[in-house]
């Protein structure tokens, strides 16, 4: 047998390294935090790599966790071994297969990142409430604690769901186990094929659905067989915890990890247990040993085996001692007596009890909650369970973890640090686009691999796409490592932005005498001056080691622009003194030159040259004895904003929203909108200003701008009057608003910096073109001006809406933008379309979101964009999921029409106390023009008032709907995601009504938030993740499928090639009566290029025959008209002009030029087919019946 | 006809050969190019900056999102499998190495000392019969004189000879002040051969958008008449093989360019133009030509008009210019 390798890897890879291995069909879909698995699987497929049987696995992306489990179900019943992965909401799609697979006793073992279900909120983060969702579909349910365990566990369950034909759901903690990076013993392929009895196998087989041996499976019963037939099975379900237990004693034998059903941990005499399960047990197991050690008698019981409950391996393992026990839960299930787990350890006590006579003593049980949404379950929580259980009649239903300031339910916790002093425990504040969180996972496998210690690695993301912040929690010591907790108390520091030092409190967490080191762009000598008082109290109280480097100047003086990742790496190394530091940067280039090597030589000498300086611009800083500076931390929001932002919101964004008690929030889920005016970020280093005399005013700036960042405004000269001295004013040029004074105004603290409004420019300075209209500066010289110019700007008056000539592009940038400064990325090719749907109609709008990154920069806390206008009024915004979004939307038209029709029922009641005149132009008002919609405000405002003075119940009926008289404008936006895959069967659906709802895509053609896999929206040739060669299949035509209903308004836009067909497109689709769709081009990171260029790349596409520009509108047919308008000229290129720019496809080429050459004349020729059938519409003309009449909306 | 020529110490059964282009990048092109007889294939350049360029650039559009957001860790499969650097060139020279019988002459375009040698030796090591330097580079930096350069690239020339064991043709520009000597000085460090000239891309300026725009104009017959001049002068100062690329498109083009003294002739534009097959139409129009006037072979035409045996020697210096000034009238 081989010797069994330590790897340092994450929980993800370590199961589906042991999935991968066991089994032939892969059935995937990507979903955070489990994606991973999935794209692991189809990396190692495409790369030719072997299960223990010689073959590679087949691995299938399904359109949803729902085909992928049909897909898994199908699979398993031809007699393949078959494994998925999933979490959350993917969780749930599969229940129905997960039902029949269980109920046809089908070996099968999948394996779940556990993972929050969304309810009041979405949560991406871990608790248990998906696989508690699952408990009852009859598939066993194994859980797992840590990295080793995962890997452990994915063979185990496979090993027993073969012995047992019980499916089983191995499952481990989201992140806090699939993304932690730690050292595990590899299970080598030779324990796998001693662990997976083949004669198990070939029965698998020998039930398989086949011709050659026919049977059925999937009939229908009835009454009077149903319930015996499905009785027939608990055998299986006896006999599977020994199963189970059996595979465990061969594991231990086999590798020498033991593992039980329920696993004691604890003084043999205990009369304090708790019962949990997941990752959490490893934190009460190290500080189960720190109380024992320190006088108490306490223990653990963990659950492994949830499902099925065995009663006598739980009886078996429990120490008698036992007097109080108290069972957590990791999910919340309002309204029952307990949440799962404590009922079922009630149950199995009282059975216990009810087979042992009266005379077995039984603890005295408790419940309590914690750790939903991944909230920190540390030492400190541990102990304040304990400490509850040693009360006389410890409280019951409680929950630890938070301050519940309403019920009271929360246990009191005080800090408790227990963790041993010789382990290294590093934090590092960095940005994503520094490289910190690569240069630290890098750290680990270094100190993991190339010494005894252990190593542990942990990362938390902010929720921000743009200028996001990482935090690293790294622990190294030659103990094992069980805390599964977040640092509480660091000995070392990185600081790698120095802006954070006024943003937050980076040292909280540092214990005495640990070492801080910051990259600062001011010298050892001089860095001093430069830091707030907090910081410099912090430094001289905890008596720490300053140290700094400027990291930007040695990653510029070595071609590294802004990665300084490698630096600050070598820097730790040098401080931390974990390994040698001439050693470690040897590590750190072996480490560099496996990155880099394979892929070229250039980026390996200048990370080199970069490690090589490092040392030289090291320096520690002599800490003078008192504190010196003359500022302090800013406070986190302006003192003007909001109550429920100064006193909440504000506590979020310091990162210490943990400490919010429950009574500061809403019950429902419901939050106020226009948030993220408060939060002012500063993430970019230039921000563009305005050259007004260049301008020529065309507003395109303020078109294309992702985050509403730069505004256009035409005012009276006399709003000028006390407008700052540096506020910049030029005369208004065409003649719409001649007389008016007109101006560009940036905001700098909102600005991300990604300079598309400059590349979109078209005005250029006569004697030097490199300067346009808008040129970028660095912000720190101009911040404070331009901030309160901006303040000023947005203080002018909002142009009048019905003074607006012309509604193209141009005037379309007159309106008052009601989304702004999402946490988007810098450059996001999907936000202009919505800033532009909220110009146009942000005031009467409802919008139905599909999960997706639209939903996280449009609704991800602390801050939110969709903002209200001066009367209040602005987008209502939810999202409900990823795959209902459309016929969530739709719920929103019929609800809409029934609360009009009803308002109108009620009006024409009321119509002789109301007055018919007030009464009949409410009905019968056109509602097209603004000046349409502002006349029936005013008419409903009247209403309001006679509607106050009646004192008949219809009265205050009508009085709660009025607002319904004025139309709303109902969009459902999401993502390729949504729209070609798991949503489709949706929006087809809703195309099919044909009410009058407006579907807006924005079609990144990439799963975007989950990091990039394929969808149907994905082009012929682009790389992706699930199609790592390319996709070799072409992108779906959802237009021709939503032109194939006749009655629906279909466009396809890209702002970046025409911005006024763009513009034309969203107001024909919200004035169309029946159902519209636009899909939208949107440029994504996820495309491999700088997007600043996305304009000029939009047009490359749009003239390479990549997509075309149209709009088909029904009612043309009424006129003897084609329906379909090209507005797009036939392309004048090739789909290379565009491809070439891209790296989703340049990869394809550097990975396999030959296939490329042919996925590119492919991918030619589908555009130029694809064109061939725009234009064919566009010339035809449908006959019509003579009869046929025009045909009616179903909406009022 | 006997069209045989020695180039660059290859023996080739006729001059005829494409100029470095991206006819190479199609595999089929390249099998038309020997099916029309070519006498080798010189390869197009490997151009360090582009690949520094794409490494840098193509790294950092993958790189630089990660793991910056706890849902997408990248946003692109696993690119481990990506080659990027000189491995997509070094593949396609593979290729082409292992597809055709005729020699191959690879092409390299440098920047940095360190990198002309490293991929020098790749190209070599693949399988190249020869190689062409590419000492194509503007110099704009004011401090940096003429003889620096010059001698820079003499170096180049020096140290790449050094490593190699394949003969090693160095690609000119015309705008040495003194060409004649830095011919001189790279066939003292071993280059074997001369190929005149480079054609620079020459921006142009689009009036309207005020940009600098981009123009790919391809050679004629015109460009010819320079590389006739110093073909004519080197042939007659330097031992080493001489090439001409540019201005070659029809067989009197080459005709010209062998009696000024070529060993070999490079033809770009005119198989862009003409399509690959119109190697062996020049071929056959330069052999039909020789016979109608019953030379014996091509090696009794070349340098028939060089420098040093041309009946009038003076013409190919300042004097021509002169003369055509003088004999040049304004219509009237």
């Amino acid at each position: 047998m081989n010797p069994r390798r330590k790897i340092t890897i994450d929980g993800n890879e370590a199961v589906a390294s042991v999935a991968y291995r066991t089994n032939e069909v892969i059935a995937i879909y990507p979903i955070t935090p489990a994606s991973p698995m999935g794209e692991l699987s189809d990396t190692w497929s495409t790369q030719g790599q072997a299960n223990i049987w010689g073959d590679i696995p087949q691995v299938v992306e399904m359109q949803s966790e729902g085909g992928a489990a049909g897909t898994a179900h199908g699979a398993l019943q031809t007699g393949s071994l078959t494994t998925t992965f999933t979490a959350s909401q993917g969780l749930l799609l599969k229940i129905p297969n997960l039902y029949k697979i269980a109920g046809e006793l089908t070996p099968f073992a999948m394996h779940v990142a556990a993972r929050t279900l969304a309810t009041h909120a979405l949560s991406i983060f871990c608790d248990h409430s998906d696989v508690m969702a699952a408990r009852q579909t009859g598939c066993a349910l194994l859980a797992s604690g840590s990295v080793q365990e995962a890997h452990d566990f994915a063979l185990i369950s496979q090993a027993a769901t073969l012995r047992s034909r019980i499916p089983f759901i191995h499952f481990f903690d989201g992140f806090r186990t699939s993304h932690e990076i730690t050292k595990i013993e590899e299970l080598t392929d030779d324990d796998l094929r001693a662990m997976i009895d083949e004669k198990l196998i070939d029965e698998h087989r020998l039930r398989a659905l086949t011709p050659d041996r026919p049977v059925i499976r999937g009939t229908a019963q009835n009454p009077d067989t149903f319930f015996q037939a499905r009785e027939a099975c608990n055998p299986f379900y006896r006999a599977c915890p020994e199963h189970v237990r059996q595979t465990m004693r061969q594991f231990a034998k086999l590798v020498g990890r033991s593992y039980k059903l329920f696993d004691y941990y604890g003084d043999p005499e205990a009369r304090r247990v708790v019962v949990l399960m997941g990752s959490g047990a490893e934190t009460a197991q190290e500080t189960v040993d720190w109380l024992n050690a320190h006088g108490e008698q306490v223990g653990i019981l963990r659950v492994r085996l949830y499902r099925p409950f065995s009663l006598e391996a739980f009886n078996e393992a429990l120490p008698a001692s036992v007097e109080h026990l108290a069972v957590l839960d990791r999910t919340k299930e309002p309204g029952a007596v307990g949440d799962p787990l404590y009922l079922d350890v009630v149950t199995a006590l009282q059975e216990i009890r009810d087979d042992e006579g009266p005379s077995r003593a039984i603890p005295r049980v408790v419940a309590g909650r914690y750790g939903l949404s991944s909230k920190e379950f540390n030492p400190s929580s541990v102990k304040a369970v304990f400490d509850e259980l040693a009360r006389d009649r410890p409280r019951n239903h409680f929950t630890v973890g938070i301050i519940d300031d309403v019920t009271h339910a929360s246990l009191p916790m005080n800090r408790l640090d227990i963790e041993p002093s010789g382990r290294v425990r590093a934090l590092f504040f960095g940005l994503g686009s520094d490289g910190t969180v690569s240069a630290n996972k890098n750290s680990i496998k270094i100190i993991g691999e190339e010494t005894d210690n252990y190593a542990q690695g942990y990362f938390v993301y902010d929720s921000k796409k743009s200028g996001a912040i990482t935090i690293s929690h790294l622990r190294f010591g030659n103990e094992p490592i069980y805390s599964t907790y977040l640092i509480q108390q660091a000995n070392f520091i990185a600081c790698h932005q120095f802006n954070f030092l006024e943003r937050f409190d980076v040292l909280e967490t540092a214990c005495s005498g640990a070492t801080f080191l910051l990259n600062s762009p001011y010298p050892a000598d001089e860095v001093w001056d430069h830091l707030p008082t907090e910081i410099q109290e912090t430094i001289i109280d905890k008596q720490l080691r300053f140290w700094v480097i400027d990291a930007y100047k040695v990653a510029k003086d070595s071609g590294m622009g802004g990665r300084i990742n490698t630096i600050m790496q070598t820097c730790f190394f040098a401080l931390s003194r974990v390994l040698e530091p001439t050693h470690a940067i040897e590590l750190i280039k072996d480490a560099v030159r496996k990155t880099y090597g394979k892929k070229g030589q250039v980026l390996v000498e200048k990370n080199f040259d970069a490690i090589d300086a490092t040392l030289a611009h090291l320096s520690e800083v002599e800490v003078p004895p008192a504190v010196t500076s003359s500022f302090s931390r800013p406070p986190i929001v302006s003192p003007e904003a909001p109550d429920f932002v100064q006193t909440v919101t504000a506590v979020m964004l310091a990162n210490k929203g943990d400490h919010l008690p429950v009574s500061v929030f809403p019950p429902d889920g419901t939050w106020p909108t226009g948030t993220t005016k408060w939060e002012k970020r500063n993430i970019a280093h230039e921000i563009p200003l305005w050259d007004m005399g260049t301008c020529i005013q065309c507003n395109q700036c303020a078109l294309v701008c992702p985050h509403a960042a730069i505004r256009a405004k035409v005012y009276d000269p006399a709003a000028l009057e006390n407008a700052p001295e540096s506020f910049l004013s030029t005369d208004y040029k065409a003649p719409d608003f001649r007389g008016l004074k007109y101006t560009i105004q940036v905001a700098p603290e909102d600005c991300t910096g990604c300079s598309l409004c400059v590349e979109v420019c078209p005005a250029k300075d006569k004697a030097n073109p490199r300067r346009k209209a808008i040129n970028m500066e660095p912000l720190q010289e101009v911040r404070a001006r331009e901030q309160e110019n901006f303040d000023f700007f947005l203080d002018l008056p909002e142009v009048d809406r019905t003074q607006i000539q012309r509604l193209d592009a141009k005037g379309s940038q007159w309106l008052e933008p009601l989304f702004e400064f999402s946490g988007a990325c810098a450059g996001c090719g999907e936000t202009p379309y919505l800033k532009l749907l909220t110009q146009l109609f942000g005031d009467r709008l409802l919008m139905a979101n599909a999960t997706g990154c639209s939903s996280i920069y449009g609704g991800n806390l602390p801050t939110t964009p969709y903002t209200t206008n001066r009367e209040g009024r602005g987008p209502a915004w939810a999202n409900s999921l990823f795959e209902d979004n459309a016929e969530f939307g739709l719920g929103f038209r019929v609800s809409v029409d029934s609360l009009s029709g009803r308002a109108r029922s009620l009006l024409q009641k009321l119509a002789s106390e109301l007055g018919d005149e007030l009464v009949s132009e409410l009905l019968e008002a056109e509602q097209i023009t603004e000046n349409d919609f502002i006349a029936q405000r005013a008419r409903v405002d009247i209403l309001n008032q006679k509607l106050a003075e009646l004192k008949v119940p219809d009265a205050q009926r009508l009085r709660v709907i009025s607002d319904y008289l004025v139309k709303k404008s109902i969009w459902l936006v999401g993502g390729d995601g949504w729209a070609y895959d798991i949503g489709y069967g949706g929006l087809d659906h809703v195309l099919s009504l044909n009410r009058d709802v407006n579907i807006l895509v924005l079609d990144t053609e990439v799963y975007s938030n989950t990091g990039g896999q394929q969808s149907k929206a994905t082009p012929l040739g682009a790389a992706a993740k699930y199609a790592a060669a390319g996709k070799s299949q072409p992108k779906k035509a959802l237009a021709l499928e939503a032109i194939s209903f006749h009655h629906a308004y279909v466009a396809k836009v890209a702002f970046g090639a025409n911005m006024n067909q763009t513009v034309q497109a969203l107001r024909e689709a919200e004035a169309y009566p029946g159902t519209s769709l636009v899909i939208a081009y949107s440029p994504c990171i996820a495309h491999g290029y700088d997007l600043s260029q996305q304009v000029v790349q939009q047009k490359r596409i749009v003239a390479g025959g990549g997509w075309s520009l149209f709009r088909h509108d029904p009612r043309r047919v009424l006129e003897g008209e084609p329906a379909l308008k090209l507005d797009s000229r036939a392309p004048t290129g090739k789909v290379q002009d565009y491809m070439k720019h891209e790296a989703r496809f340049r990869m394809v080429e550097k990975i396999d030029p030959d296939r490329y050459k042919k996925l590119q004349a492919l991918a030619q020729d589908q555009a130029v087919q694809r064109r061939a059938v725009y234009e064919h519409l566009a010339e035809m003309t449908l006959p019509r019946a003579e009869a046929s009449d025009e045909p009616e909306s179903t909406s009022p | 006809m006997d069209l045989s020529t020695n180039y660059l110490g290859l023996d080739l059964p006729h001059p005829f050969m494409p100029g470095a282009s991206p006819l190479v990048d199609d595999l089929d092109t390249v099998r038309r190019l020997e099916d029309a007889d070519a006498a080798a294939i010189v390869m197009n350049s490997l151009f360090e900056e582009q690949v520094v360029y794409e490494e840098v650039s193509v790294i950092s559009y993958m790189d630089t999102p990660a793991f910056s957001s706890a849902e997408a860790l990248s946003y692109f499969p696993d690119s481990d499998s990506v080659s990027l650097g000189p491995d997509a060139y070094l593949n396609k020279l593979l290729k082409i190495v292992e597809a055709v019988d005729v020699p191959v002459i690879g092409s390299l375009n440098g920047t940095t000392k360190g990198r002309w040698l490293e991929y020098a030796g790749l190209i070599q090591e693949i399988g190249a019969d020869a190689l062409e330097l590419n000492i194509y580079a503007l110099r704009t930096d004011p401090t940096e004189t003429g003889a620096e350069i010059e001698a820079r690239t003499v170096d180049i020339v020096s140290e790449v000879k050094k490593s190699l064991t394949i003969p090693v043709a160095v690609k000119l520009s015309p705008y040495y002040t003194a060409l004649a000597n830095l011919a001189a000085s790279l066939e003292a460090v071993g280059a074997d051969g001369l190929v005149l000239f480079n054609r620079f891309y020459q921006p142009d300026i689009d009036l309207e958008e005020l940009e600098v725009a981009r123009v790919l104009r391809l050679s004629d017959s015109s460009d010819l008449l320079l590389r006739l001049r110093w073909l004519a002068i080197l042939s007659s100062q330097i031992e080493a093989s001489l090439a001409v690329s540019g201005g070659v498109h029809t067989p009197f083009d080459a005709l010209k360019a062998i009696m000024a003294g070529a060993d070999a002739v490079q033809m770009t534009s005119a198989l862009l133009k003409n399509g690959p097959e119109y190697l062996s139409i020049v071929k056959q129009g330069v052999a039909t030509w020789l016979a109608e006037h019953d030379y014996e072979s091509l090696a009794q035409a070349r340098g028939s008009m060089n420098h040093q045996r041309c009946p009038d020697p003076a013409a190919f210096e300042r004097a021509n210019y002169m003369e055509i000034l003088q004999s040049w009238k304004a219509e009237p």
